[in-house]
């Protein structure tokens, strides 16, 4: 039998304390282990982004990282963005409107790295934002409405914050 | 009836239905899919491009906790009616038939294919497992170069072939030779064209479950062409198509590649049935760089003949297209490159001749784009000699040729593959070069060149315009449903990779039912849902589907009056849809809920129906279309040349177009960025190499550059709208359109940028590399002097 270890660690704000095969990646853990599939794979080697998430609230590719190096941590994933089951989060709302997605498969990732981003350099320019997307693969958009969506977020996220 | 619209959601850019899942997580993905006793497989598959096997051992696998079974050839040879995928289109130019086995059997014959799958209890295990099949090679010579492949005495690229030729054919018509002997130019230019991979960030993946209580074989498949891998599942395995299913779940993107049907689908099915357990395979992306097909190489020999204005009297040439090791999909490629050429510019005679050649690596197939982009790419280079020779501005020499609106619809000595002739249906090509041309501030670009130049800095600017058939035929159907709880049902075999199908199906029917998406359920891609489909391919679903949805609606919509109008004692005439309700204009408590219209058609036993209408408030519509509806487009780069580095930079990309009625501006937006990118890839960065082994040597995405956001330039696009006849919709395909311009243009604008150094370009993509050594080789020839 493959080599198990207990961890602990905090998912979307949810406390588990689980036994995972040493081996396992962060990625597989949270897909197959904790059924969050919103976390996606897509080059299983860091380049994609599709499985980026955050990592006590950094962005970091989860296919990258073995699940038992997040014993101990505080994981975000797509799933922990909308404030509720029927509402969304301002970056969620801004990739509606803009229509920053299409087949949808790398907007986890993309999801992730701007909400890091975007608190970290909330007013930005747009080549900031795309210097920021530059490690998150789409091949549908073109990043058009990546881009006009992170813009129009930051905006959403500030006034949010003055009200 | 009053078939005037309340509604107008066609047109808008309403919110996608597809949003609120993919946005959350909540997306059903292949990958996504987990059933109770699930077991996980991986492929064994070649290390060579072309070797005899000579024995398959096994146990090494099988002695690892976990391991399942293993399963070869012979082990399936059992279940299997038919031992390969027949899938080609057809063609009268086949000159050998190379259909891919289930799984390699006494050979292989290129890097990636499939020998084995390993089934344990996951994914981890099957990996494991793999490592652990010892299978038996005996390396024979590879063909890696589709010229080589052709000529005299190359090894054959299956040891069972008298040569490698897979097929060839020529179209074209005119007295081509005439035209060129009286001709007072003529041009040459030979070009080599190269197109990667689709990429999507999802790669492919199957989960194969087996019903026994009801004999029912279910596949989730993340196929573009669910339909016609049922129809592959039905021959190999020999089932009937009512113990079988195929469903495309939420598709990760296709873009060509997964409109396949492929080994792993068969085998992963074969797997559920041979171990009695749901089997999951997912692809990794190296599998996808080595297992799925592929766009490649093509090798042109193409010269112009023009008289003293620059007016074309004719194109001829040939090309060798790289056709990989089997037939995955047909001639298509060659076919559409060879067709394409001439589209856009009244050309009086043309000829060209097609060969496609066998070679040790990936199956070729359609890429989105489809060979269209090179057949652009090679008239757009000719006519770009021309201006050069001829001292002609390139915008110029365009206009002289390209057909005028008033001669549409216009006709071209052409034949489809299926034998349609081909008449552009619509468009003012002139006019939406005028556009680009104007937008992109064309006349003023020599100005600011000289001025840049000045500067020491490197600008150009290029043009290319395209003509892209599109809505290929002849249907895709789509049943329309109103059940007894009011929702309205669209089922259609069309199938939505990530294109915004369903929003474009909802859009379509909700127009005539009332105007609310929210309470529309579309159904893609499940051959369970409608009996009879093609799929996603060929930029067709709005034109071929769309038009099905707006007959069915309008049928259901018809239907709706009429029963309602004798259930509300109220004049057909005086009633609207809206929302989920039927109701009396001006009247506001007069109107009845769709459901209880369609309760009143559903039948109560002994009683008629109310005015004797058909049962059901539904309908199904195959709106047939054999003719294609033909999109246009021109597109202008300006580019920057780092003549140090050979770095190229976008600095605008103008693209007027003109896809018919546009029944969503956001999503046709989205369609054209999207396509500009992969085309910008095609132009610059996309590279699958081979060494000459036939080994890939671009095997994931550090290797192979996909496009990010910072290589992209601010895109602006120009929309035309020529409502195409041939549909009631007036639409025409877009998903490829943005594709098709991108490498002819930029390579243009390169090429321009270098004017100085006398740097010709005749290929696509065009590395920093390469430009390196063409702007060296350029200076030293200058110092030479």
């Amino acid at each position: 039998m493959a080599e198990t270890r207990k961890i602990a660690l905090t998912v979307n704000g949810r406390r588990h304390e689980v036994e995972v095969e040493t081996r396992y990646t962060l990625a597989d853990f949270l897909r197959q282990q904790l059924g969050l599939t919103g976390t996606h794979l897509g080059c299983e080697q860091g380049v994609c982004g599709a499985c980026t998430v955050l990592l006590d609230g950094q962005s970091a590719r989860s296919c990258l990282m073995l699940a038992v190096q997040a014993h101990g941590h505080e994981i975000t994933t797509v799933e922990g963005l909308a404030p509720s089951s029927t509402g969304l989060h301002p970056l969620q709302e801004a990739f509606r409107d803009h229509y920053g997605l299409q087949c949808g498969f790398c907007t986890p990732g993309v999801l992730l790295t701007l909400v890091e981003f975007l608190r970290d350099n909330p007013d930005p320019t747009e080549q900031e934002v795309r210097v920021a997307l530059s490690g998150n693969l789409c091949r549908c958009t073109g990043y058009a409405g990546i881009v006009a969506a992170a813009l129009d977020a930051a905006k959403r996220l500030q006034g949010g914050a003055r009200g | 009836m009053a078939d005037a619209k309340a509604h107008t959601v066609i047109g808008s850019s309403v919110p996608r239905l597809e949003d609120a899942a993919l946005l959350t997580g909540q997306g059903r993905y292949v990958d996504d899919i987990r059933l109770p006793g699930m077991l996980h497989a991986a492929f064994v598959r070649s290390p060579h491009a072309h070797a005899a096997i000579r024995g398959i051992d096994k146990s090494g696998a099988l002695a690892l906790a976990g391991v399942r079974s293993v399963l070869t050839l012979e082990d399936l040879r059992p279940w299997l009616r038919n031992e390969r995928l027949v899938v080609g289109l057809p063609s009268p130019s086949y000159r050998q038939e190379r259909n891919r086995p289930a799984l390699a059997g006494t050979e292989v014959v290129h890097v990636g294919e499939p020998v084995a799958i390993v089934i344990a209890d996951d994914r981890y295990l099957a990996e494991d497992a793999v490592a652990r099949v010892a299978v038996d090679y005996e390396p024979l010579p590879a063909v890696a170069d589709c010229r080589a492949a052709l000529a005299p005495g190359a090894a054959p690229v299956h040891s069972d072939a008298p040569h490698n030729l897979l097929a060839e054919f020529a179209m074209g018509y005119g007295d081509v030779d005439g035209a060129f002997t009286a001709a007072p130019h003529v041009f040459r230019e030979s070009l080599w064209l190269h197109r990667g991979g689709g990429h999507s960030i999802e790669c492919r993946g199957t989960v194969a479950v087996h019903d026994p209580l009801e004999d029912k074989l279910t596949l989730w498949s993340s196929t573009q062409m669910p339909h016609a891998l049922l129809r592959v599942l039905v021959d190999m395995l020999g089932r009937d198509e009512s113990r079988l299913r195929v469903v495309s779940p939420d598709l990760g993107g296709g873009f060509g590649p997964k409109l396949v049907s492929y080994s792993e689908d068969v085998v992963t099915c074969l797997a559920a049935l041979v171990t009695g357990r749901p089997v999951k395979w997912i692809e990794d992306r190296r599998e996808h760089f080595i297992s799925a097909t592929q766009e490649r190489d093509q090798y042109w020999e193409v010269e112009i003949a023009v008289d003293a204005d620059a007016r074309i009297l004719g194109v001829r040439g040939s090309f060798i297209h790289d056709h990989g090791a089997y037939t995955a999909r047909g001639v298509n490629l060659g076919t559409n490159s060879a067709e394409t050429v001439t589209l856009p510019y009244e050309v009086p005679a043309y000829r060209m001749s097609v060969r496609l050649a066998l070679t040790n690596k990936v199956p070729v197939t359609p890429v989105r784009g489809a060979g269209h982009p090179q057949g652009t790419f090679a008239m757009e280079r000719l006519l770009d000699r021309v201006a050069r020779e001829l001292a002609l501005d390139r915008a110029e020499v365009r206009r002289r040729n390209l057909i005028p609106a008033a001669r549409m619809p216009y006709t071209k000595q052409l034949k489809t593959r299926g034998g349609m002739q081909v008449v552009l249906d619509s468009g003012d090509y002139p006019r939406c070069q005028a556009q680009a041309c104007e937008r992109a501030g064309w006349d003023g670009f020599r100005a600011r060149q000289e001025a840049a130049r000045r500067e020491g800095r490197h600008i150009g600017i290029g043009l290319a315009n395209f003509v892209k058939g599109t809505g290929r035929g002849p249907f895709e159907g789509v049943t329309v449903r109103v059940g007894p709880s009011g929702r309205i049902l669209v089922y259609s075999g069309a199938t939505a990779m990530g294109q915004s199908t369903r929003t474009m199906l909802a859009q379509v029917v909700a127009e005539q039912l009332g105007g609310d998406l929210s309470n529309i359920t579309v159904t893609t891609g499940d051959t369970d849902g409608i009996p009879l489909g093609i799929g996603g391919s060929n930029s067709r679903q709005t034109v071929t589907a769309g038009s099905s949805a707006h007959l069915a609606a309008r049928k259901v919509r018809q239907k709706a009056i009429k029963v309602a109008s004798l259930l509300l004692k109220a004049s057909e005439q005086d009633l609207e849809i809206v929302g989920g309700e039927v109701r009396v204009r001006g009247a506001p408590d007069m109107k009845i809920g769709l459901g209880r219209v369609a309760h009143a058609v559903a039948g109560t036993p002994g009683y008629t129906l109310p005015g004797e209408v058909e049962p059901g408030m539904e309908a199904t519509e195959y709106f047939v279309v054999d003719e294609m509806a033909y999109a246009n487009g021109s597109a202008v780069a300006e580019v920057e040349v780092d003549v140090e580095t050979g770095g190229v930079r976008i600095l605008r990309y103008v693209i007027a177009h003109d896809c018919g009625r546009i029944l969503h501006p956001a999503i046709v937006d989205g369609q054209i960025f999207g396509g500009a990118a992969h085309g910008i890839g095609n132009a610059l960065y996309e590279w699958m190499g081979f060494d000459d082994d036939a080994q890939p040597v671009t095997t994931n995405l550090g290797e192979y550059l996909l496009v990010t956001a910072t290589e992209m330039p601010p895109v602006e696009i120009i929309h035309l709208e020529s409502p195409s006849p041939l549909n009631p919709l007036g639409v025409k395909g877009v998903g490829e359109c943005g594709v098709v311009p991108a490498p002819a243009a930029i390579v243009s604008a390169v090429e321009d940028a270098l004017a100085p150094f006398g740097v010709r370009l005749a290929q696509a993509p065009v590395s920093p590399a390469q430009l390196y050594a063409l702007i060296a080789g350029a200076r030293a020839g200058i110092r030479a002097r």
